[in-house]
């Protein structure tokens, strides 16, 4: 092992020394290799990686996924998995509890929306479902709070629980959550604000008598749920109980004599089912902008870029002489609005039209008229995703990508099996 | 029927205090003297979806 790693290693060396002279960077005997691929044509290769966004249309936006696209130019476009491995990157930008921006790059737009897709309806949390109301005299009626009840964030790992069972089997410490809530105005008290902080998690599991049966004096009377008595659960939340994410949601506002006596069962679901189940608040992703001045843009004309531009991509350099050019510095803001490439109103009137018609000899007013859209090309990079996760917080989002990508590692293995 | 038929406690619309009645009594506040009184809520449980 050791041997063939110096070999290599020596290999390495030598390609360098030589790339120091020729080739743009590549040794010559791999450009005569057979299976190499030539490079495109510039225009082509513009064509292939880039989304051109021109004033009216954006153009080349489709993927070239033929395999024997540019045959005729002797280069090969087919996918293959080395090279997949070897070009493909993440690269984390922000990180904080709640959202992720990371660069994704090198990957089919099909495999990014896949990932967008799977975040927003496809990885599981729990959710409270069902809702067992004893007493509520506030002014919020019952099923309205109900709902407000199921969209709060519950703080609990969704893999330490099973999904229910729909067919109507037992609701157990395995896949039911319970919370109590039980808060009363006193006559005479000023109003209160009931938050998300009065849910109180009950390990035991429900606490209120099912109606239908008797009070026995034997047995224990039957409650909605059936919990055993299982320590291990209860070490297992020991650290961490389950609870609402935020504790500053506000539910209902109670008036003096009003009471609200209910609890509420939370379930593993996934967001397909119903969106209090998405783990995010969204997901989404951009194709990251490339801006490229075609020709110096310099004096007035920088000036008035910058000012027009409202994310901030251009500034404006010094070349001496009290000459003044414009810059992209920052071309990740660049929101796609367009509007430095927008043609001023007063500028394209037909009157100043008329006037050169008029006038061919102003050179002055010919020039100007160079349009903004032959200076400013805007593009977007198509293989470069810029993804952003904003999770809801009860599952941080670096772990939420991880388990997107399992669920489509698992989608994938589906259909092999299928197929095989 | 029930042969001891219960006591059922409704709020009085006007003073919002608590009465109690049995069948044959005058529907009026013991306090105010208001005619309009109102059931509680069941104590039954409801239950709802979270939808």
């Amino acid at each position: 092992m050791s041997e063939s790693d110096d070999s290599m290693s020596e290999i390495d060396a030598q390609e360098q020394n030589h790339s120091n002279g020729v080739g743009g960077g590549i040794p010559d005997y791999i450009m005569n290799l057979d299976n190499i691929p030539a490079k495109l044509p510039t225009h082509l290769e513009l064509h292939k990686t880039r989304v051109i966004c021109n004033i009216d249309a954006p153009q080349h936006t489709d993927p070239i996924n033929y395999s024997g696209a540019y045959a005729a130019l002797g280069v090969d476009n087919s996918v293959r998995l080395d090279n997949f491995c070897q070009n493909f990157k993440v690269e984390v930008k922000r990180f904080t509890d709640e959202d992720i921006e990371f660069d994704m790059i090198g990957i089919d737009p099909a495999i990014a929306n896949a990932f967008r897709r799977i975040l927003i309806a496809e990885v599981p949390t729990m959710a409270i479902e069902r809702v067992y109301i004893a007493n509520n005299t506030s002014l919020i009626q019952d099923e309205v709070l109900a709902h407000r009840l199921g969209l709060i964030p519950i703080n609990a790992d969704p893999k330490l629980f099973e999904y229910p069972d729909n067919a109507g089997g037992e609701n157990n410490e395995k896949n039911t959550i319970v919370f109590k809530l039980h808060v009363h105005c006193v006559k005479g008290q000023p109003r209160i604000t009931v938050k998300s902080d009065a849910l109180k998690w009950l390990p035991n599991g429900s606490e209120l008598i099912a109606d239908d049966t008797k009070p026995n004096a034997e047995s224990k009377p039957k409650t909605f749920t059936s919990f055993r008595d299982n320590h291990d659960s209860k070490k297992k939340f020991a650290k961490n109980p389950p609870a609402p994410k935020n504790l500053d949601i506000i539910l209902a506002k109670l008036g003096p004599g009003q009471e609200i006596e209910l609890e509420a069962h939370a379930v593993k679901g996934i967001g397909k089912t119903h969106a209090k189940w998405s783990p995010v608040a969204t997901a989404w992703y951009r194709m990251l902008p490339e801006v490229v001045l075609m020709e110096d843009v310099v004096d007035e004309m920088a000036e008035e870029l910058v000012s027009k531009c409202p994310a901030k991509v251009f500034d404006i350099e010094d070349i001496g002489e009290g000459r003044r050019r414009a810059r992209v510095v920052n071309a990740r803001a660049c929101t796609l609005c367009r509007e430095c490439i927008r043609e001023k109103e007063s500028e394209d009137g037909a009157d100043k039209k008329e006037k050169e018609s008029e006038d061919g000899a102003d050179k002055a007013i010919v020039i100007k008229k160079k349009e903004w859209e032959d200076l400013i090309s805007l593009r977007r990079v198509k293989d470069h995703f810029i993804f952003t996760i904003e999770s809801t917080g009860a599952i941080s989002p670096d772990v939420l990508f991880t388990e997107a990508v399992k669920i489509l590692e698992d989608k994938c293995e589906r259909v092999i099996t299928e197929l095989s | 029927m029930d042969p001891l038929p219960e006591p059922v406690s409704y709020l009085c619309g006007d003073c919002g205090v608590e009465n109690t009645l049995k069948p044959g009594d005058v529907i009026q506040c013991r306090e105010c003297g208001y005619r309009i009184l109102y059931k509680k809520r069941t104590r039954r449980i409801v239950q709802y979806e979270a939808r």
